[in-house]
Order: C-alpha cells, then structure tokens, then sequence
C-alpha cells in the first residue's frame, strides 16, 4: 500500500488531465490534418500543408496577436513592478486588504468587465461626452475600436496576474539581505538593482508567463473593444470553428499558436537562465 | 550544453535504457489508443431529401406530452412583467407547459453548441427553436438535423400565412420550417450628423469616417456589396462576389467602417459610435418606439429580406407539442399580440386590421404607437419595396467557403 500512495496522489489530477486535456488534444491533432467539410464529413487524409496555407492566410492576425502580447505584457510589468513593491514593503499590516483590492475585480464577470468598457468610452458616453462638447476634441475622436482600446483592455484584465506572483516573489526577500547591502556599502539604488530585482524575477517570470500566454490567445477583448483591424488570432480560431465549422484550419491554427507560445517561453526561459528561474518560479 | 559533457548524455551512452517488456507494452498501447484517435474522421451523413411518407412514419408514434421547450431569440416575444401572455394564453388553450428560454443569440454559436448533440442523436434541451434562412438552417437541413412538418397538423398556418412566406427557397413546400418573423436588413442613421440617406452609396461616403457601422456575417455585407455594384446578388456569379468584395475592402481600408457588427450594433448606434449603419428593420423600429431619432431605410439599390424559421430538432422530446404551437401562433388573434411587441414583419398579414383595431380601443401614446405600426413600411412593406429586397441566398458547402474565402478577410481583417 506504501508504495502505491504517491501513484494515488498522482491519480485524479492525472486522469482528470489525461481525460480532458491529453485526449481531446489528441483528437485536435488527427483533426487537424483531415480535409472535408462539415455536411459531407471530414475524412483522415494526413493533410499536413492546411497549417502552411492557414498560417499564410492568417498571418497578420498571428503576428498583431503576439504584438499585443507583447506590449501589454511590458506595459502590465511596468504597472505591476511598483504596485507589488510598495504592497510588499510599504503594506505593513494592511497587506492583505491591498491584495485583496488588487483581486476585487475578479468578483465581477470577465466579460461584463470588458463591456462596461464601452459605455464609459463610448463616443457620447460618459468620458468623450465632456470634453467633445467642450472642444477640446474633434466629433469624430474615439477610443473604442482601436488598438489602444484592445491592449488596454487586455493590460486591465489581466494586471491582477502580473501583480500576485511579483508580490509572492518581493515579499519573500529578507530585509536583512537589503540591509547586509548596505552594510557594505550599496546605495539604495545598487541594494535594489543587485539584490532585490534578481530576487524577485522568478516572480516576473511567473507573470509574464500567467499573461502574456492568454493575453495573446485572447478574443474577448478584441471582439468588444476591437474594430476591423484589430481581429486576433483567437478571434479566427472561434469564427473558424463556430462559423464556418472548418474544423481542421481552427485545429492547425490553435496548435501552431501553442508551438509557438511553448518555443517562445522556453527561448525567454532561457535568455534569462532557465535553471534559475523556472526553478525558482516553481519552487 | 556540451553533449560530452551532459552526464545524462554519458549515461545514455554507457548504459543500457532498460526497456522492460512491460514498458514496451505500455507504449504500444497507447500508441495504439492514439493511432485509433487519430484515425477517426468526423462523419458528415448528408440526409437524402425526405420522402413523402416521412413525415407519417415519424409523426404516427409521436403523443402530446404536455411539455415544450421553446429555444429563442432576445426580445422576440410578447412580455408582461416575467410572463408571457400569449404562451399563457396557449397553455390556458392546450394544456401545454412552455418552458421559455431567449437561448439565442446568433446563429453560429446556437448552432455550433447544438450540431454534436444532433449528430450524436442527443437531446439537445429544446423541443422547438428559431433559425435565420442562410447557412446554418441549410446545414441543419442537408444533415437532416430537422424533423419533416406534418401539414394536415398546420391549418392556421396554411389559412393565415402571406402566399410570399409559403414555400421559400431555402426549405420548399416548408417542409422542415415555418417562419416566426420576417425582418429586413436596411441602413439605419442618425439624422442629427447624417443627412437624407437613399443609397447605399452613403456608407461609402468619406464624410462619416469611422462612423459607419457594417455587418459581420459574410451574405450580409455580400449582398450589400452587391446591390452597391447594381448586381442581383440571386444572379451573382463568383466574379461578383469577388468585384463586391473589392469595394468593400476599399470601405474598410478607408478607414470608413467603426466595426463588423452583430447584435451590438443597435447599442453602438443608440450610444453615438455609429453615425450610419446596416440594420435590421424590428430593432430600429423599437428603438424609435423608446424614442430615439433615428431613421431605417430600404436603400434605393436593395435590401435583404430574411425570415426567422420555427423548426423541431430531430431529437426533440415534445414533438407534438411543439408542431400545436406553431400552428397555435398563426392564429390571427395571437399573431397580433406577437407583433405588437416584437416589431418585425409577420407573416400573417391579417394583423394589420387586427392592429388598427387594437388602436380604435387605445388611447394617447398607446394608440399613436399601434397607429404607427399597422402604417410602417418596415413592419408591412409595400409591395414597391418587396420588389427590391433578396434573400440570403442558399449555398453548396463549396460556394460557401468560396464566399467566406472572400468575404471574411475583410470582416475579420
């Protein structure tokens, strides 16, 4: 019986994962590769070059979804970084009412988040209204429907997952270490550039990780806030799948967004040192 | 790392993998599984047409149970507080408990979630629900997702139906549908920044840059693009689609469209996003009615007509009940409590007088608004107007992707 306890720890996660994850991925794999259409039926022809030809067809809205990624992942790590400092070192014993603060948006529906977006940046809503009729901007002037809008509303969707690991990660620095630094003589500025940023980066690389993967697969945000030219590649993904019912293209689009999200985490997880971080990020 | 300098590596080298008998079986059966995954297609199983006698060997078993479960659209019924007078009043009538459920929101994902249920021959939870004419309703016919209507069952329907919704294109003889509503897609606009609109030529013009609202499924702006080039998008030929397709493109890279919409457009339009927009006629009608200043025009080019279908899932439980409703709905009492509150078209043309007779028994705002509603165009299009309006045109799962192949791209830039 001792022997098998760690196999049955192992045994729900393992089977739920094995049933709801490994299977259906397996699935998505042969699917991919089939050719037909949805009323006379898909059939295996190992059709490899339908991720060449989805890839070239959806090029653009692959890349402005890693762009956006990008940038709002630097642009959530800029506003996170300080947050996350200031709760840490700064909270004292209110801490947890910060972090909780930090949460407070989650208890209100992801989507109903988003749209409530639009009635305060609508053209005659709330924000533009004022300063239109004041003059201070031009009657066709609008947030909603660009670029700023989606990333935007990506960087606030998904702040509160850069803030937590950052605040694990700052919390958990001994201040003695900060003031052995200054023991010997670090300003505060080198105390926080050699001790106390290399501490805390598992924690930004937990972040990025925990955002930059869904901000980049995300289609809510670009679907509510987004306009003609702001589609991403999750926006196709569902349009292929629900709309057209094409389901190899949706199928070959979502794994060539995930070999392209696992290559990009491991070369960053190695620019920064992997033994280092991904250790520390699980540690 | 350095290969020779990898430990692992070394001992990969040195040592033997130990592959055990049992680790081998092991692998072999889950390639096996794997292999078996993959090998399987997704059946498609077109549906031979009906014969005559399906409809009899699928009805002759089938009971009244006393239940109906009604999938449909937002704002499509008659509403009293959290009741629904005329399902009330059908229930007072036949006995029959209507569980009500507004379970739609557009076509595609409705759709999309019933489809495996259907094709796995599930229960999909409604006995009754509500498809737009175009692609998806045509797909569930072809994969013969829809039970064949038993008409010796539909006397109102045959009696009080408009001759112009029997027997469409997309469903001869009605055989799998009968409508629910018939709506149109038109230009809607704010006459605060917009002036007179009568072609479609305005939601070309550079004056209303990022003020013009345009629709997101492909035979929509399909037909638009058509009527803007004087072509009969019932005619259109491939070269067609592809010149419309050109033109809205150059809409788009003008910087001229806000957004591809769906339903949110009538927000858009009510909240000051959108200047000029496609519409569709029942939701500029009731924002009018809460009113707003707004404007819905059939352009002089063209317009689309469409038409929400009533159908019974090939799995419904409540079959019989199901096929009582719709045929109680075309009653023309009933059918006038449905457009007094939905807005769009009805098929029953007999609810106009109906209406004005409401009206008669009215008085103040309460009359003014039926009054307006027996005389709208968009509610009883003149005949004038009905010579200019399309349908959705139905489509071969090759002509489809053709079209979308066209037309996504720029909805979905």
């Amino acid at each position: 019986m001792k022997r098998l306890t760690p196999y049955l720890l192992i045994l729900p996660g393992g089977m739920w994962l094995l049933i709801f994850l490994v299977v259906p991925m397996v699935f998505m794999a042969s699917v991919s590769t089939q050719e037909g259409d949805i009323v006379n039926g898909f059939v295996q022809t190992f059709n490899v070059s339908v991720y060449g030809e989805a890839l070239a067809q959806y090029r653009t809205q692959f890349l402005r979804s890693v762009g956006y990624g990008l940038v709002a992942t630097v642009v959530s790590v800029a506003m996170a970084y300080p947050m996350a400092y200031w709760i840490a070192f700064r909270g004292g014993a209110r801490k947890s009412t910060y972090l909780l603060l930090v949460l407070l948006p989650f208890f209100v529906s992801f989507v109903l988040r988003t749209i409530s977006w639009k009635f305060l940046l609508a053209d005659d809503g709330l924000l533009l209204s004022p300063l239109k009729s004041t003059g201070l901007l031009p009657d066709d002037f609008h947030i909603l429907q660009t670029t700023t809008a989606v990333i935007g509303g990506l960087v606030y969707n998904y702040l509160p997952f850069m803030i937590l690991p950052i605040y694990v990660a700052l919390e958990r620095v001994d201040p003695r270490v900060i003031e052995a630094a200054q023991d010997l003589y670090a300003s505060k500025r080198e105390a926080f550039a050699k001790i106390v940023l290399p501490l805390s980066l598992p924690g930004v690389f937990a972040g990025v990780l925990m955002t930059f993967v869904p901000m980049t697969a995300d289609y809510v945000n670009a679907g509510i806030l987004g306009g003609p030219a702001n589609t991403m590649i999750g926006n196709i993904i569902q349009i292929e799948y629900l709309t057209n019912q094409d389901y190899p293209v949706a199928s070959a689009l979502s794994f060539t967004l995930m070999a392209a999200m696992l290559i990009g985490i491991f070369a960053y997880a190695r620019a920064l040192g992997t033994e280092n971080v991904l250790e520390a990020a699980a540690r | 790392m350095d290969p020779r300098t990898n430990p692992a590596f070394l001992r990969g080298l040195t040592q033997s993998r130990s592959v055990t008998r049992r680790d081998a079986l092991r692998l072999a059966g889950l390639s096996a599984a794997g292999l078996a995954l993959a090998g399987c297609g997704i059946q498609g199983k077109k549906a031979a047409a009906p014969s005559k006698d399906a409809a009899a060997d699928y009805w002759t078993s089938k009971k009244k149970n006393g239940t109906l479960r009604f999938a449909n659209w937002p704002l499509y019924i008659d509403k009293d507080g959290k009741k629904y007078p005329s399902l009330e009043m059908f229930t007072a009538d036949t006995g029959i408990q209507v569980t009500y459920q507004e379970a739609i929101q557009d076509n595609p994902s409705f759709f999309g979630k019933a489809q495996p249920l259907l094709a796995a021959g599930n229960d999909i939870g409604y006995d009754l629900m509500v498809l737009t004419n175009g692609i998806h309703l045509g797909r569930a016919i072809q994969l013969g997702y829809l039970v064949p209507l038993d008409h010796s069952k539909l006397p109102n329907f045959a009696a009080n139906a408009a001759q112009k919704v029997k027997n469409p294109i997309w469903d001869p003889n009605n055989t799998h549908t009968i409508p629910w509503t018939v709506g149109l897609t038109g230009i809607a606009y704010n006459p605060k920044y917009v002036d007179e609109v009568k072609s479609i030529e305005d939601l070309f013009n550079p004056k209303y840059k990022g003020k013009v609202g345009m629709m997101s499924d492909s035979q929509e702006i399909a037909n638009f693009g058509l009527f803007a080039l004087g072509v009969d998008p019932d005619k259109a030929t491939e070269a067609d689609w592809r010149k419309a397709g050109e033109k809205l493109k150059a809409q788009r890279d003008a910087g001229l469209v806000r957004k591809y919409y769906e339903n949110d457009y009538v927000d858009a339009l009510a909240r000051g996003d959108l200047w000029i927009t496609m519409a569709w006629s029942g939701d500029i009608f009731q924002q009018v009615a809460e009113g707003k200043d707004l404007k819905f025009v059939i352009p002089q080019e063209g317009g689309t007509i469409w038409t929400d279908n009533m159908c019974i899932p090939k799995t419904a439980q409540n079959p019989v009940d199901a096929l009582t409703l719709m045929d109680y709905v075309y009653q023309p009492k009933i059918a006038t409590m449905l457009v007094e509150a939905i807005n769009y078209i009805t098929p029953v043309p007999a609810t106009k007088d109906l209406v004005l007779a409401d009206a008669a028994t009215k008085s103040g705002d309460e009359k003014t608004s039926l009054e307006q509603l027996a005389n709208s165009p968009m509610i009883y299009p003149a005949e004038a107007d009905m010579a200019r309006l399309r349908s959705y045109k139905p489509l071969t799962p090759a002509e489809e992707k053709v079209l979308e192949s066209i037309f996504q791209p720029i909805t979905q830039g």
